[in-house]
């Protein structure tokens, strides 16, 4: 009997989070699947596994020992000039560490899903953004999730982000773990025909396996030039704040659906005086709150790298006080995301709050201390036991 | 971009054979010096030579090419009758 209860294309469906990347990556009609199950992105390798066993998906799906080796089998595919998907999180995304950065080195096209999720020790299974923080400089864009649909749309948008001939940078879609992957609710699902509309059937430019033009992939590049490939490396992260922006927008048109301007979604902004700005799923919290208060409004960092340092300067121009919730922390220092907005911010008046650590509930109460605090002379641990 | 450097995304190398513009002579600190009398033309030296710069003249003979021998020492190693020494080369 199927796991995976009866789902219809194009109409809405009551899914989970996991579900909707699966589906989703389906519809992309990727060749290889290289996974590793791991708590709580195991549901995604299950039904990825399902749709190929039941045949609805054609695919090969790679079984192999660690997510080191997922992370090696899907860069050997792609290599092969075929579109691929994987997904991790936590210990399992740590372990792929050395590899993503050899995939985003070699400009391979890449596409991983990873379900948010705490690093040990002490072990935690539950959520927070420690584990895609970690993986902050492999190269390979970051895209953070709000929602079940938001999924979805993100893992279509992520692989004609990724093949853009400007970027050819591996993709995370990043949601988090339970919070997301196990919450079921609405998500409209689209059709195999209008997936292949808007994503055309991968050509390979660069990468591909063919007797007529033999290639070395992972070449050495000795002191005069390994600066330059960096340097290739950053100019496509450059480029992909445009490509990001501009398939937001195609995808607008095609689904009816898009997330701010694809890089940053602005909430009740224009006369906000306190900004909050996050990431993921603690968004829906913090807008619910907003809607309660006068003059408080909220930032989405949608795409965390690239960094979309010009919007975050825009949309701070009016602000007077500016809070930001990481559920993260740089240990010796303090929030990832505040450092980094920090230091492009306009607004003097900034502070951090680390809340959500190891799948910690994020209440509206916790939002309103924010709201209370924002801007003060201090950073917090929010709801910790001293 | 520096001159004579091709930077194709993500490093490909897409001229296969183009390690011979990569000369190792640099690299070299001992020279391999041959003694022809006890040589016995077997040929190990040159199946053993990891940047294949041992080859055969005319005559049957193994020589060196130097462009490509980074002064490791395998052949005088492998050699069964220690024919080839290796020399500390004067600059």
């Amino acid at each position: 009997m199927p796991l995976f209860g009866k789902f219809k294309y194009g109409g809405k469906n009551v899914i989970s989070g996991s579900d909707a990347g699966a589906i989703a990556a389906k519809l992309c009609r990727p060749s290889v699947i290289s996974a590793y199950p791991i708590t709580p992105q195991t549901i995604i390798v299950e039904r990825l596994a399902e749709m190929v066993n039941n045949g609805e998906m054609k695919a090969e799906m790679v079984k192999v020992e660690s997510e080191h080796s997922a992370a090696s089998v899907q860069m050997g595919a792609q290599a092969t000039g075929v579109r691929t998907i994987g997904a991790s999180c936590s210990q399992g995304l740590a372990l792929m560490n050395e590899i993503l950065h050899v995939i985003s080195g070699l400009r391979l096209p890449c596409v991983m899903m990873v379900a948010n999720r705490a690093l040990s020790a002490p072990i935690s299974i539950w959520n927070d953004h420690s584990d895609t923080m970690a993986s902050r400089d492999t190269g390979w864009i970051q895209l953070h999730c709000e929602n079940n649909q938001e999924i979805f749309d993100t893992v279509i948008q992520a692989y004609k982000i990724a093949e853009d001939k400007n970027v050819m940078l591996p993709i995370m879609p990043c949601f988090d773990g339970y919070i997301l992957s196990h919450l079921y609710e609405s998500v409209n699902v689209a059709t195999q025909s209008q997936v292949d509309n808007f994503l055309p059937a991968y050509k390979a430019v660069h990468h591909y396996l063919d007797p007529k033009r033999p290639i070395t992939i992972g070449s050495v590049a000795p002191p005069n030039c390994y600066t330059e490939f960096k340097f290739q490396q950053q100019k496509a992260m450059d480029k992909a704040l445009k490509v990001i922006k501009k398939v937001n927008s195609e995808f607008s048109k095609e689904f009816g659906r898009s997330y701010g301007n694809g890089l940053v979604e602005e909430y009740k902004l224009k006369n906000a005086d306190t900004v909050l700005i996050g990431m993921g799923s603690v968004c829906g919290t913090i807008k619910s709150v907003v809607d309660k208060h006068k003059g408080v409004g909220l930032l989405r960092i949608k795409s965390f790298r690239p960094f979309p340092t010009e919007d975050i300067v825009r949309a701070l121009s009016n602000a007077k006080r500016v809070a930001v919730v990481d559920k993260a922390f740089s240990f010796g220092n303090a929030g990832p995301l505040f450092t980094e907005v920090k230091a492009v911010s306009p607004v003097k008046k900034i502070n951090g709050f680390i809340m959500g650590l190891g799948g910690r509930s994020i209440t509206e109460k916790d939002i309103e201390f924010v709201i209370k605090n924002a801007g003060v002379e201090k950073n917090f641990w929010v709801n910790v036991n001293e | 971009m520096k001159k004579g450097l091709k930077f194709n995304i993500g490093g490909i190398i897409d001229e296969p054979g183009n390690s011979v513009e990569t000369k190792k002579d640099g690299w070299r600190v001992h020279k391999p010096e041959v003694d022809y009398d006890k040589c016995t033309k077997c040929g190990v030296c040159a199946m053993f030579c990891p940047d294949g710069a041992i080859f055969k003249d005319k005559n049957g003979n193994y020589k060196w090419d130097l462009d490509y021998c980074k002064g490791c020492g395998i052949c005088a190693q492998v050699c069964p009758v220690k024919a080839i020494i290796m020399k500390e080369e004067e600059k």
